[in-house]
């Protein structure tokens, strides 16, 4: 019996509270507990993932930044009409609208003390411009294409000259992408097969951001330590944050209720809407700009490629149940409407869809399908909290206008594959943009240029002319009108119904201040503080 | 001795080779497209090509694999694109975590489940036999996970005996001088005897899961051996010899049913190195399970190929190192196993299963 009872007591021994020295430290330094970690310090890089854009925005400053403003509820976001210097202490758009020229702020100097200048920044947007993937091709979302567009003009004079009017072009300027690194220091680990440095960047800081990286285990955890002479804002509050990843959902919440971690993002709804109930943490709740999770249906192969068929799925689809029961009613209920609730041209009278089984089924008799047909219905594994019930009550639905539905799970590395086959009959996913504008959405998954989030494969002259139009529209009513014309068109033609829009929920200590929502959705350590 | 070592060992090397050949080949049928998974949310198919390009994934499967072997002599195991590290790192450092908590786990396990089985097969019948019999059922359907999160909910979130589990080390905590890789093991070296009782305390609740998994086949295992053993012949002999209980029961009984215990330990501890990935996920511990397991949800073939070819080697060393400790206790299967290895060594291979 000895021998039993021994570990047990070793046990208890070890399990014993911990001793109080590690407090100190805890005061100044945040714990965020995350599921997954960065995969790469350059957001340039080939893969970089959407933890990487953290590390990123706050390794490095860019040119501006976006004002803040302050939500009816308290909450704080991003002002995206609002452009605010960062490394750029001032700038000067040219008299025919055609140039724009940065003045840099002089005592910015980079984490190993390098002074910051203009031939740095156009090191990097070169980079940007050129590395292809990604990077490049958020830079040409604001037309910024070549690297002739970026001139120095003197060590602290920077100018952009534009391809042509768009009104992207200075919003994209702020966006995680163009991110000014230490050209000097990339450069000495640069090679003839690698000039851009990627595969040292990829690992270490290049940066001149308020924080400095201290360390990073790839797949646990990464720390940052306030950079002390940083010039481009005020002082950060806190001295250090630790980003460690804990898989298990579960134990975030644990985590956080216990008091040892400070800040989780990605829990299920459903723990946010508890632990908002609960009160023991706060839970800052902000609906994702720009998003809509929907239901997509291939308009090129049959039984979807009948507008009359899209319509009664759209007339059968729970929209209620799917917000309550799912979401737990965090977001925002869009009943078919593309456009999000805090996006230019959000009209809730837009959209007639709602749950009406009797006018779904005339629909389906109407075109010609009374007795219903068989599908394969699809959704991404990775986001199973949430895919998964919501695939569910789909099912159900459908079956009442005589659609029967076979459930596909699919695996996170065969998700992105299949959207790019567009082959699947009817699927859930979701979307969302960084640029808050509603043709910046429909580009990316209504036009004709046939996108990967266009995975519909919906193609309609008549959209791509409307989509085109309204990007170039210098003129605010006829933009407008433009921006109305797309939406009514992609409620008739419903290549797919857009359920919901869902919520960028972040829960906290209660002594955290300052958190405030960016549309990159990832944490900015700058504004926080801890009480 | 050492020549049996040799052979073993290169007998093994086919078999290796075998395992490089059906991995390559098993990856790259895998579902998915990694070229679209890391060419990210926004690539158009040229750009996909592109990074099919830069990964070499658009060269015949013959060539890839010419690369891949290449590579593979020179010691480099590819990149993996999950952690946008070279796996052999990745695998250095992510080992002796998952080795570490193997180990305290078997130990644990050897710890209750030795001494439970011999007092079970000394008294069939008795309480001590049925708690054996309840422990290792428990141990066995218990799902892993349901344990491990049992053990956090109770010990952590509602007692808060435990600490948080945030891995191998307290978030605030600083990790030892890293010598071997093995926390406890650098932190006893280093002198840093501070840091030796943070790395016990994240260490207990996963090594009790594994543990509590691993007890049963062990337990189950001396209890059968022991009570096969006890009623032999040269038990009864030595007892009627007038041999104290004490001696029958370690010296001759004991010796004799280690045998078939050592080769369950063997199997069990390779078992639990690969099937710790679910105690590794909900104790965010960084081990190769999860690493691996991360890695084939996005067809990264790299971390998958390099994780089953370690597995493969350690599982080689471990068979070898059980037919060395064989030897030890059973002086008879050295003999054997020395005359075996000269006619094939293959069949050894066999023996140890």
């Amino acid at each position: 019996m000895n021998r039993l009872a021994a570990p047990w007591l070793v046990l208890a021994l070890l399990l014993l509270p911990s001793a109080p020295g590690l407090a100190q430290s805890r005061s100044e330094t945040l714990l965020v507990v995350v599921e997954l970690g960065p995969n790469s310090m350059d957001i340039h890089g080939v893969g970089a993932n959407r933890p990487a854009y953290q590390s990123s925005w706050n390794l490095y400053d860019r040119l501006m930044t976006y004002g803040v403003k302050t939500l009816p509820d308290g909450g704080r976001m991003y002002d995206y009409s609002v452009l605010r210097p960062e490394l750029a202490e001032s700038w000067q758009i040219a008299p025919d609208g055609m140039s724009v020229t940065f003045k840099l702020r002089k005592d910015a100097h980079f984490h190993d003390g390098t002074p910051v200048t203009a031939k740095d920044v156009k090191w990097s947007f070169d980079r940007a411009v050129t590395v292809g993937g990604f990077p490049t091709f958020q830079m040409k979302a604001g037309s910024l294409e070549k690297p002739e567009q970026f001139v120095v003009v003197d060590d602290y004079t920077f100018r952009v000259t534009f391809l042509r009017k768009d009104k992207l072009t200075m919003p994209d300027l702020a966006v995680p992408v163009p991110v000014i690194m230490n050209s000097e220091l990339a450069k000495k680990h640069a090679t003839a097969t690698d000039p851009w440095a990627m595969e040292w960047v990829k690992n270490n800081d290049a940066g001149g951001g308020a924080y400095k990286l201290e360390s990073w285990k790839p797949g646990q955890e990464s720390i940052y330590v306030r950079f002390d002479e940083w010039k481009s804002g005020p002082l950060p509050k806190i001295k250090r944050v630790i980003v460690r990843e804990v898989p298990s959902a579960g134990n975030r919440r644990a985590l956080l209720e216990r008091g040892d971690a400070d800040i989780s993002f990605d829990l299920p709804p459903k723990d946010f809407s508890e632990i908002a109930a609960a009160g023991k943490l706060a839970v800052a709740a902000h609906p994702v700009e720009n998003a809509h999770a929907y239901v997509g249906m291939n308009v090129k192969n049959p039984p979807f490629n009948n507008v009359k068929v899209r319509q009664a799925v759209a007339y059968a689809l729970p929209y209620e149940k799917i917000f309550h029961s799912v979401m737990f009613d965090r977001g925002a209920l869009l009943m078919g409407n593309p456009i999000a609730t805090n996006t230019f041209g959000y009209d809730p009278k837009l959209s007639p869809y709602k749950t009406d089984v009797a006018k779904a089924k005339a629909l389906m008799a109407e075109a010609g399908v009374p007795n219903g047909f068989e599908t394969q219905l699809y959704f991404d594994q990775g986001f199973a909290t949430v895919n998964e019930p919501a695939a569910v009550l789909v099912q159900e639905s459908l079956a009442q206008i005589g659609i029967k539905t076979t459930i596909n799970k699919i695996p996170g590395a065969n998700w992105r594959s299949l959207m790019l086959k567009k082959e699947m009959p009817i699927y859930l996913n979701a979307f969302g943009g960084w640029l808050n504008y509603p043709e910046y959405l429909f580009f990316w998954n209504y036009h004709g240029q046939n996108a990967v989030f266009n995975t519909m494969s919906y193609q309609n002259p008549e959209m791509d002319k409307l989509i085109d139009a309204a990007r170039f529209e210098p003129d605010q009513k006829k933009y407008a009108e433009l921006v109305r014309a797309f939406t009514k068109l992609a409620i008739a033609d419903v290549p797919r119904v857009p359920l919901v829009q869902p919520n960028l929920d972040v829960a906290m200590q209660k002594g955290i201040t300052g958190y405030q929502y960016w549309f990159h959705r990832q944490l900015d350590f700058r504004q926080l503080g801890k009480n | 001795m050492l020549r049996l070592i040799g052979r073993r060992l290169l007998a093994a090397a086919p078999g290796l080779a075998g395992v490089l050949v059906v991995t390559f080949l098993l990856t790259r049928a895998l579902p998915g497209d990694p070229a679209a998974f890391f060419a990210g949310p926004a690539a158009t198919r040229e750009a996909i090509e592109e990074i099919r390009r830069s990964l070499g994934l658009d060269r015949p499967l013959t060539v890839q694999f010419g690369f891949y072997v290449h590579d593979l002599a020179r010691g480099d195991l590819g990149k993996s694109l999950t952690t946008g590290q070279p796996v052999r790192s990745d695998l250095l450092s992510r080992l002796p975590a998952s080795l570490e908590l193997t180990a305290c786990g078997l130990l644990l396990a050897i710890g209750i489940a030795l001494p439970l089985g011999v007092l079970a097969a000394t008294r069939p019948g008795s309480w001590v036999d049925h708690l054996c019999r309840m422990l290792t059922t428990a141990g066995v359907s218990l799902p892993i996970f349901f344990t491990g999160l049992l053990l956090v909910y109770v010990f952590y979130f509602l007692l808060g005996w435990a600490p948080a589990p945030l891995g191998r080390l307290d978030a605030f905590a600083s990790a030892p001088r890293p010598i071997t890789g093995f926390y406890l093991l650098d932190a006893l070296l280093s002198g840093d005897l501070g840091v030796v009782w943070p790395i016990l305390r994240q260490l207990v609740l996963p090594a009790v899961t594994l543990g509590l998994f691993a007890m049963a086949p062990i337990a189950r295992m001396t209890r059968a051996a022991m009570l096969g053993v006890l009623s032999s012949d040269f038990i009864r002999t030595a007892r009627a010899s007038g041999l104290d209980r004490r001696t029958v029961l370690v010296t001759y009984a004991f010796r004799n049913a280690m045998l078939p215990v050592v080769t369950t330990l063997g199997m069990v501890f390779s078992f639990l190195l690969g099937a710790n990935v679910l105690v590794e996920k909900v104790f965010a511990w960084p081990g190769i399970g999860s690493y691996a397991l991360e890695a084939l949800i996005v067809s990264d073939y790299a971390p998958v190929q390099g994780f089953i070819l370690t597995m493969a080697t350690i599982y080689v060393l471990l068979n070898l190192l059980i037919d060395v400790l064989y030897g030890v206790i059973d002086p008879r299967a050295r003999i054997e196993a020395w005359a075996r290895s000269s006619v094939t060594a293959a069949t050894c291979s066999a023996r140890t299963r």
